[in-house]
């Protein structure tokens, strides 16, 4: 995660703000590449970001799960349904 | 068909289905009212968060706002569409699974504290009006000028629709309304967009076409953009950095939105209407998704809205001038005071000797009778030739209202590029569902704060379920008549109040929320205290430069960044005095540590 925010910080902040001068020099087909980080690169970058991190922790969860599983005995489905109405209050 | 029958047309058919959703999704208890029944799918989440989103901001100023400002308008959509970055990563997940009813409800329960609740129910309750104003002038606007009707009137038919299916169908009814009205709105957004992209550089998809040829010239669009705002005296296009948009400042508001994003709670509260965490994950992805579209054409309208207005406006004499003018010169939007010679000059502020012959301006929070008396005195001017009357240039130029009004650019753009009139019908259907959606969002914050917080949570905690619905819909049917009135009376013009909503949600909320799931430490008086002075900050900073007159001291930033700021100081404050006072209890410590565990 700490990747992701770093990623988010230099996409958003760094090439669309910082240094948007400097790449601004640079062309990206009919666009300065600065102006293009700002008004069109970071939210794609965006995007991708927050579907990578949902991937990567279902994933997570799935092996989170699945260690418990190996682990314990399954949770029978009244207990879990119990846990879930209780956080739901 | 004319574009006033299109529009009825439009507005009608949309205003039917709004309604009839309604009737279909009203519901008869409380975690309907204010969750939806926790059982909206993760795509239709989304949906339903972009439209909540995008509001009469997004939708009618934003685009006004890039053409304007060129490559700082860009901040405007970085740091609205990085603030779901944010929520997606450290927010939404935690607050899922969590599983409160409202924001103020998990800072309450968080820092086990009904002093903790009020603050932020006050700040809820705060930003969603400051954010509501806006909206309902956005109706108003759209009324007022595609159906003629009076702004006033506009407003009361807005709040009239936004009455019916809010109290009828809670959260569940506001939902599926607003997933109506994102397939409204995109769609008022895309089609004229696409339709001036193939028109002006034969390229269909507008974000390419932004960046490709003009039909017949063998120059880009934003190089000739670039040449005309050199030779007309206007500050470049695309370089960044010109004028008071310093990088510091760019940087601030940049922030300031992304948080302040983060931190709204009408978006934090659409995480909690959906079955799982992982549901809330992956709605925070279709959500952005679904708001890219609109953002990532944006841009690409703004630079086509330029180049045309510039294009139909300059050098033209009154026979030539188009009628798109015509129409946005009776709202006072647009002004044409004429030096005498017959033609349209327009020029911009960075070339003083020009800035003096600029003929455009608009009319601002002037009265009618104050433009009619200004015209008045400028004909007389021109007349006795500078002998008597005034000059109403160097009158309006001394106001600050050089140019014309930004809301008007999209709105207008279609009709610049004379584009079919059931088009130009669509798009103010498509601002009003914008306007309608974020409204209706922010109500439902306003109605289940003061029901759930503060009248069961606190007042009457044995209060039964039937009578906090009956608590929650009287306080949604007083705010939207609030709202109304915030709409016929506004305070300020539809961004920038939007803008001050999100500085002070950064300083309040994000900070707030942060802490209390990334820390078990903190306890509840820093946060409080942080919170307290956070908004102080904010609100006191915002207050006097806008209306105090207050020179911008803290390092020349201006009041739409500052609450990056006041964010800092609410960080500072509760981390200074974390030490000094006692952990959480137990009891809280369990519930931090369970909202943390995987949900199985």
């Amino acid at each position: 995660m700490a990747i992701l925010l770093a990623v988010w910080a230099v996409a958003g902040l760094g090439c669309g703000v910082l240094f948007a001068d400097a790449l601004n020099a640079l062309r990206l087909g009919g666009f300065p590449l600065g102006f293009w980080f700002a008004q069109q690169g970071s939210i794609v970058i965006f995007v991708i970001l927050i579907l990578v991190y949902a991937v990567l922790l279902n994933r997570l969860d799935d092996r989170y799960r699945a260690d418990l599983a190996s682990s314990e005995p399954p949770l029978d489905e009244a207990g879990s349904e119990a846990e879930r109405s209780g956080d739901d209050r | 068909m004319t574009v006033e029958a299109w529009t009825y047309l439009f507005v009608g058919l949309t205003f039917g289905l709004y309604l009839l959703i309604a009737w279909v999704s009203r519901v008869r208890d409380t975690h309907g009212f204010y969750v939806a029944g926790r059982g909206v799918p993760a795509a239709a989440n989304g949906m339903a968060t972009a439209a909540d989103w995008m509001s009469a901001a997004s939708f009618i100023s934003m685009a006004g706002l890039i053409s304007t400002l060129g490559y700082a308008g860009g901040m405007y959509l970085m740091g609205w569409t990085g603030g779901y970055v944010l929520l997606a990563l450290l927010l939404a997940p935690y607050l899922r699974k969590a599983g409160r009813f409202t924001v103020p409800d998990f800072v309450g329960d968080r820092y086990d504290s009904s002093v903790a609740r009020v603050v932020a129910v006050v700040c809820a309750i705060f930003i969603s009006f400051t954010y509501v104003a806006g909206q309902m002038r956005g109706v108003g606007i759209v009324f007022s000028s595609f159906l003629g009707v009076d702004v006033n009137v506009g407003v009361v038919i807005g709040v009239a629709i936004v009455f019916i299916y809010a109290t009828l169908g809670g959260m569940k009814g506001i939902t599926w309304t607003q997933v109506a009205q994102y397939w409204v709105l995109i769609t008022a957004f895309l089609i004229p967009a696409v339709a001036i992209s193939i028109k002006l550089t034969g390229m269909p998809v507008p974000q390419v076409g932004m960046g490709g040829e003009l039909v017949g010239q063998s120059v880009t669009l934003l190089d000739k953009l670039n040449e005309i705002h050199e030779r007309l005296g206007f500050a470049s296009y695309t370089e960044p950095f010109v004028g008071s948009w310093n990088k510091l400042n760019v940087f601030c508001v940049v922030l300031a939105l992304m948080a302040g994003t983060a931190g709204l709670p009408h978006v934090i509260v659409r995480f909690y209407t959906v079955k799982s965490v992982r549901a809330a994950r992956a709605s925070a992805f279709w959500a952005l998704l679904f708001i890219s579209l609109l953002y990532l054409t944006a841009p690409a309208t703004a630079a086509f809205a330029r180049y045309y207005m510039i294009e139909s406006l300059h050098g033209k004499t009154e026979a030539e001038l188009p009628t798109w003018y015509e129409r946005w010169a009776k709202t006072g939007l647009i002004i044409w005071l004429d030096d005498g010679d017959g033609r349209v000059e327009y020029f911009g502020a960075q070339n003083p000797e020009l800035a003096q012959q600029n003929e455009i301006f608009r009319r601002g929070k002037l009265g009618a009778e104050e433009v009619a008396d200004i015209r008045v005195a400028h004909q007389k001017w021109i007349d006795t030739e500078g002998v008597a009357g005034t000059d109403g240039r160097a009158a309006l130029r001394e106001r600050g209202l050089s140019g014309p009004d930004r809301d008007i650019i999209v709105l207008a753009t279609p009709e610049m590029a004379e584009l079919a009139s059931w088009i130009i019908a669509l798009v103010a259907a498509g601002g009003l569902a914008a306007a309608l959606s974020t409204a209706s969002g922010l109500l439902l914050v306003i109605s289940s704060s003061v029901s759930h917080d503060i009248y069961y949570r606190i007042i009457n905690p044995s209060a039964s379920d039937g009578s906090r619905l009956v608590v929650g819909r009287t306080t949604i049917g007083i705010a939207v008549v609030v709202a109304g009135l915030f709409g016929i009376f506004p305070p300020g013009f539809v961004s920038q109040v939007v803008a001050f909503a999100f500085g002070l949600a950064a300083a309040s909320f994000f900070p707030a929320i942060v802490m209390g799931i990334f820390s078990r430490r903190v306890g509840t008086i820093p946060a409080v205290m942080g919170m307290l002075s956070g908004v102080a900050f904010t609100a006191w900073y915002i207050i006097m430069s806008v209306y105090g007159s207050m020179e911008p001291w803290c390092f020349g930033i201006g009041p739409q960044g500052i609450g990056v700021i006041g964010m800092a100081i609410n960080f500072i404050v509760t981390a200074l005095l974390t030490p000094i006072f006692p952990r959480p209890s137990d009891a809280v410590d369990a519930m931090i540590q369970e909202f943390r565990r995987p949900e199985l």
